[in-house]
């Protein structure tokens, strides 16, 4: 009889190529995506030790971070240069760096360029039960449709692209389960908020995090994305949920997806990665949906999250010291006060967009709430950044776009935008910014930048009242 | 990779709990397609103060930062370690890390040891006058009060920083073990192997 497993475990034990005494094994990655900003060390690295890319046929590069998101082409279709000389260099190395090993590349006018972890799963690239790696932290993403998927360095970049394996310990499991219903106007966003407020920012570290419970499966893919997106907020390096019916219904079709008997076969395969009954996690947090709350950060930690109607905390009211001092430090930082009401806040930037909060449902549940309504005179930038131009395309083809311009707000072109703080988007110091990205880190959105996280949704409704606001007296 | 054995001079004592690796260093420096001189850019933030600890004389050339939980939370960025590298960091001392700063520390020849909150007290309080010493070999932290704290260390990463070995070339050892993974994927599970658009 084989021994129960979890997802984690199943997904791992797949892909051991070695196994050394110290328990460290060698896994073999089944999917590598490369970007502009974390691969030219790792490309030059491989020239100057003579290698090659090992299997290009399951490496895909796309630029997303640094690209402006204005305009790429003038009115007569001709590529318009990036002003910023470092930032053109590294999107020149990568135009270089792709042929020259041979990898799959999405260039950045192209109609699929998007955000790494939007176009992975959109392509079909990324699939259930695979071991995806990235040059980037919010590669725990890809674990919304069941991958085992993960953030890494410049040395394991290269270390990827030359041997296609990392060396890793085998990571705890986590298991955090959300059940019951979500109220209205709690989203994808507010649930992993809501847990990393719960769990803390090193909540998960050391360990990878099964998402499961009602309020996980009843999500589409786009939401459950956004959920595993923030598993590293968590301090998890990896996020999971199992794949379904949901996740197969959206995967069919797409480019790399496997077609004819394969679908088939790989279908059978995923549903059989289910963790199975009498599996036990190292550890496990349960979380009923109903306390879920339409939800925002009022620090610079993620695990800072109140509800909406909430307000800040005293530094004082934490127990342990050294999360008193750094509260106090946060506040300082944002500019708040304790006991003030988050709904009283002032915004006077909104951020739709990020790996987080860019893909088709986000951009339809923002302008569900900004149809018919102009933002506030108080809001001075408001820019929605679709995740990819298939995105974008999807958006202009339902009329979103319009909606979002009557409104006052800039539809962008695809790419990380506001995120973080290293292409043209970004908020002035001591401005406050209602942003659907997923770090309210000091300084993350540009030096001295005020980060509030919060859904879709919310971001449309603190566009329209110029404050944090409740998303729920806008909605029927 | 630069072996490291023991390391014996100032640390700084900085602290902090829930350090990101935008703090260390801010997205504006990663613009660049080489590893070297991050140093400038290290805690740019944290250094507008003028009183801050990194410009601190008394700190300068310090080879050992002391931090509080959860140092090199978020981004993945192994710009943060190079850029503690060339501040001329090889040894961070705090009570706990996120699992891809740690990773990229040691792939760059810096030693994240860990300890608990106590001893990251008492050491936070000599460090204000003395030097402290990191023996990676023992694995122990002492100091000239007769402070001795002993830390636990994955044996792989501690072979790695003490040889200053290159992981590709020791993964290169398993090509048997990697092709046999492949040909099995290939034959088993043909549909992994994404199609030529």
């Amino acid at each position: 009889m084989t021994r129960s497993r979890t997802l984690y475990e199943k997904i791992w034990d797949a892909h051991v190529v070695e196994q050394r005494p110290d328990g460290t094994c060698l896994i073999f990655i089944d999917r590598h995506l490369v970007h502009e900003v974390t691969s030219p060390q790792a490309f030059a690295g491989l020239r100057a030790s003579g290698r090659t890319v090992r299997r290009p046929d399951l490496t895909l590069a796309v630029p997303d971070h640094n690209l402006p998101t204005t305009p790429r082409r003038d009115a007569s279709g001709n590529r318009l240069p990036i002003a910023d000389a470092e930032s053109a260099a590294q999107l020149a190395a990568l135009e270089t760096n792709a042929p020259a090993f041979g990898i799959r590349y999405i260039d950045a006018v192209a109609p699929e360029q998007g955000i790494v972890h939007v176009v992975g799963p959109e392509q079909g690239f990324s699939l259930p039960g695979t071991t995806i790696v990235c040059g980037d932290s919010h590669t725990a993403c890809h674990g919304g449709i069941g991958a085992l998927a993960f953030g890494i360095g410049t040395s394991e970049v290269e270390h990827v692209l030359a041997t296609q394996t990392l060396l890793l310990q085998p990571a705890k499991t986590m298991e955090v389960c959300v059940e019951g219903e979500v109220g209205p106007g709690v989203t994808a966003k507010d649930i992993i908020l809501h847990i990393t407020g719960v769990i803390g920012a090193a909540g998960g570290t050391g360990h990878v995090i099964e998402y499961t419970g009602s309020a996980i499966r009843a999500l589409s893919v786009e939401g459950r994305l956004t959920v595993s997106n923030m598993a590293i907020e968590g301090g998890a390096r990896a996020g999971l949920i199992a794949p379904d019916d949901v996740t197969f219904e959206y995967l069919k079709g797409r480019p790399y997806a496997p077609k004819g008997a394969d679908w088939d076969a790989a279908v059978a395969y995923w549903t059989s990665l289910a963790t199975d009954r009498g599996a036990t996690y190292d550890k496990t947090v349960v979380i009923d949906a109903a306390d879920i709350a339409p939800s925002v950060t009022w620090g610079t930690s993620p695990e800072d999250v109140v509800p909406i109607t909430g307000t800040v905390p005293d530094p004082a009211s934490f127990a342990d010291p050294s999360k008193q001092a750094a509260a106090a430090k946060s506040l300082a930082y944002m500019g708040l006060e304790p006991g003030t009401r988050m709904q009283d806040v002032q915004v006077e930037n909104i951020f739709i967009g990020s790996c987080t909060n860019s893909r088709i449902e986000d951009l339809r549940a923002a302008a569900a709430v900004l149809k018919g309504r102009h933002k506030a005179a108080g809001v001075k930038w408001a820019i929605v950044v679709p995740g990819s131009g298939l995105v974008k395309a999807q958006a202009e083809a339902e009329g979103l776009d319009r909606i979002f311009t009557d409104a006052g707000l800039e539809w962008r072109e695809p790419g990380c935008s506001a995120c973080l703080g290293m292409n043209p988007d970004k908020v002035p110091a001591g401005e406050r910014c209602a942003s659907t990205s997923n770090r309210n880190f000091v300084g993350r959105q540009g030096p001295g930048s005020r980060t509030h996280l919060v859904s879709p949704a919310m971001a449309a409704a603190a566009a329209v009242t110029g404050r944090l606001t409740d998303v729920r007296e806008l909605i029927d | 990779m630069t072996p490291i054995e023991k390391v014996e001079g100032r640390a700084i004592p900085f602290g902090l709990k829930n350090v990101d690796t935008d703090v260390i260093i801010p997205a504006k420096w990663l613009k660049t397609i080489s590893r070297e001189g991050l140093g400038r850019g290290a805690f740019e933030t944290l250094r507008a103060d003028p009183d801050n600890l990194f410009d601190n004389p008394e700190f300068a050339g310090a080879p050992i930062l002391i931090a509080g939980d959860n140092f090199g939370c978020g981004s993945s960025r192994e710009h943060a370690a190079w850029a503690l590298g060339d501040l001329g960091i090889r040894v961070v001392i705090a009570p706990s890390y996120s699992d891809i700063f740690s990773g990229n520390a040691v792939k760059n020849g810096i030693l994240p040891v860990v300890l608990p909150q106590s001893a990251i007290d008492r050491l936070m309080e000599v460090a204000a006058t003395d030097p402290i010493h990191v023996d990676l070999d023992t694995q122990t932290v002492t100091t000239p009060f007769q402070d001795r704290f002993r830390f636990d260390i994955d044996p792989f990463r501690k072979m790695c920083l003490l040889n200053g070995l290159d992981e590709i070339s020791l993964t290169e050892k398993s090509e048997a073990a990697i092709a046999a993974h492949e040909k099995k994927m290939a034959t088993d599970q043909p549909w992994l192997i994404p199609a030529t658009l």
